[in-house]
């Protein structure tokens, strides 16, 4: 393992506009610093508009910064040379499971980059057969797509952007829309490949229960980075949740009602197991 | 497997008709269609239905899709049974109804003419039925590859057209969802004149369009995102490489022709 050290997105005072006149109208994004190591998994969340999603386009050089620069493992995502290496380092995801599945079978569908990349087609199989097995694909290998369910398009998605080896996946708000077991199935997913190939995931959702399994949060408004930091700091930081019409999760709001009501519970409960486990301590203790 | 629309004709197989590179499929139904046309007695007719037939078996498709796809080709060859048989003088006359005679010569030519049809069909059913609709069109991409030298785009016309078929069903389940939903609020997509029923289209087609263009939209940004790039290299996962067995199986329908052909079958 090379640790938590080497980073593999990078972004140094990116501003960036949607239109060419940059006078005239308000940035999407601005002032936007930050890194993300190997192997790190952040949340990204914001209201709506916030730049969210504009954001994940940058790493992955579908934009390209107006100002500052984004460094993908150390590449400009500027230079149109390097393009094929930075998509390759940054796989996308994207929200609808449907418009993003190309070709007429799932494994047709997940050697689509691969194909871009013109390796020859031995390797492209070898590759496909591997991520398919990685992912629990490989019963769906000729199916077409549209026979899928939510969950299982989405986990292919992953597998035809894991297929390319990157170091990093870019997710925008992949679970909107699953339903329960489709969203359970998809997280575990990247969860494990985060846990076990060391694969740094930046995720966008607006689920404050998906974005406390991350192992740091990342709080965007109105283009602005304005909060960054471990779940624990941040989802339990209300105040500045409400403000921005964002919810902590199930247990930080109950905990913080409770709290109001005057029951002495400890300030950094995020999980339900937490909240549990302090509720009763105070039972017995009292 | 039918659990919603399925794409074209495929059926999942694994014979030899199968394994075939479909562009040799390509040509050598080319060279069977022309053949039919070339041919003039019921004897090498029959042969070519005997041929349909054995590697309809030889395929492994099942008897019912044979007729299911014989079906769109009923009414043509009704009419055409009629045509013939009412209007087409020579022979002695079979019988009369009114003024109206049937003649030997045009029930004669009548039946060729159908059962012609009806191989002709056979032989591109064959095709559809054993090759998947992607390979099919890379098949074709292939012939059209030469084009390509006085600039026209051809990998990329490749590209869209298996795009095309990619959305097909999806657009299809859409477009059924869309109507039901009309229905329920009360839609009526049966009655009325031409321009009504046109007319009732209208909130069906609308939303159609605008969501056809948000996927095109997605989808754009979805195939940039993996690396898709207009004009560059690509390769494939399934190189369609011609094998022994595809010059062999081309060379036994070459040799077949040339046999009915030179013994006038
Ligand atoms: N294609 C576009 N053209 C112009 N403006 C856009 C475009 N996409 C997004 N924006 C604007 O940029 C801002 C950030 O949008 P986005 O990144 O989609 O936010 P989020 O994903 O957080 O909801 C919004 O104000 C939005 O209106
Ligand atoms: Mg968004």
């Amino acid at each position: 393992m090379h640790g938590q050290s080497s980073i593999i997105v990078e972004s140094k005072d990116v501003e960036f506009y949607y239109s060419g006149e940059e006078e005239t109208v308000w940035p999407a994004l601005s002032g936007i610093s930050f890194t993300v190591n190997q192997g790190e998994y952040v949340a990204l969340v914001g209201p709506n508009g916030s730049g969210k999603t504009t954001l994940l386009k940058l790493f992955n050089a579908l934009l390209i910064p107006s100002r500052g620069e984004v460094l993908v493992k150390g590449i400009s995502t500027a230079n149109e040379d390097t393009l094929p290496e930075v998509r390759r380092t940054c796989g996308m995801i994207f929200q609808n499971p449907d418009n993003q599945l190309v070709a007429t079978t799932v494994e047709e569908d997940i050697a689509f980059g691969l194909e871009n990349l013109a390796l020859p087609s031995r390797e492209i199989q070898n590759r496909v057969l591997e991520t398919a097995r990685l992912l629990g694909l490989e019963k769906l290998l000729k199916q077409p797509p549209h026979l899928l369910s939510g969950g299982e398009k989405q986990r292919v998605a992953i597998a035809g952007v894991l297929a390319m080896e990157p170091k990093c996946i870019l997710m925008d708000e992949p679970t909107a829309m699953l339903d329960p077991a489709g969203c359970r199935e998809v997280l575990k997913t990247v969860r494990k490949l985060n846990r076990e190939r060391g694969l740094a995931v930046i995720h966008v959702t607006h689920f404050p229960e998906e974005a406390a399994g991350a192992d740091r949060i990342v709080v965007l408004n109105e283009g602005q980075l304005i909060a960054d930091g471990a779940p624990g700091e941040v989802l339990t930081n209300l105040p500045l949740l409400h403000s921005l019409g964002l919810r902590g999760t199930a247990a930080v709001e109950l905990a913080a009602l409770l709290r109001a009501d005057g029951c002495p519970l400890p300030p950094q409960i995020l999980h339900n197991r937490e909240l549990v486990d302090s509720l009763c301590s105070l039972e017995q203790n009292s | 497997m039918n659990r919603s629309i399925t794409m074209g004709q495929y059926i999942p197989g694994n014979s030899i008709l199968h394994r075939l590179n479909p562009r040799l499929k390509i040509i050598a139904l080319v060279l069977l269609l022309v053949f039919l046309f070339l041919l003039d007695t019921f004897s090498a007719l029959g042969a070519s239905l005997g041929l349909a037939l054995a590697l309809f078996a030889l395929a492994g498709v099942p008897f019912s899709y044979l007729l299911r796809g014989l079906r769109p080709v009923l009414y043509i060859a009704l009419f055409a049974l009629i045509i013939y048989f009412f209007f087409t003088s020579g022979g002695v006359v079979l019988f009369r109804i009114g003024f109206i005679t049937v003649e030997s010569e045009g029930v004669e030519q009548g039946l060729f003419i159908v059962a012609r049809l009806v191989v002709l069909v056979l032989f591109s059913l064959l095709l559809t039925l054993t090759t998947t609709p992607l390979s099919l069109t890379h098949g074709m991409s292939y012939f059209l590859k030469p084009l390509s030298h006085i600039g026209l785009p051809t990998e990329e016309v490749a590209m869209i057209m298996a795009v095309a078929l990619r959305f097909i069903p999806t657009i299809m389940e859409e477009s059924q969802r869309l109507m039901r939903a009309q229905l329920a609020r009360g839609a009526d997509f049966e009655t009325g004149s031409i321009f009504r029923k046109a007319g009732s289209l209208v909130p069906l087609i609308v939303p159609l369009f605008v969501s056809a263009f948000r996927r095109a939209d997605e989808l754009a940004l979805a195939m940039e995102a993996r690396g898709y790039r207009i004009g560059a290299r690509r390769t494939r996962m399934h190189e369609d490489v011609i094998m022994l067995k595809d010059w062999a199986a081309l060379a036994i329908v070459i040799i077949l022709i040339a046999l009915a052909l030179t013994f006038d079958l």
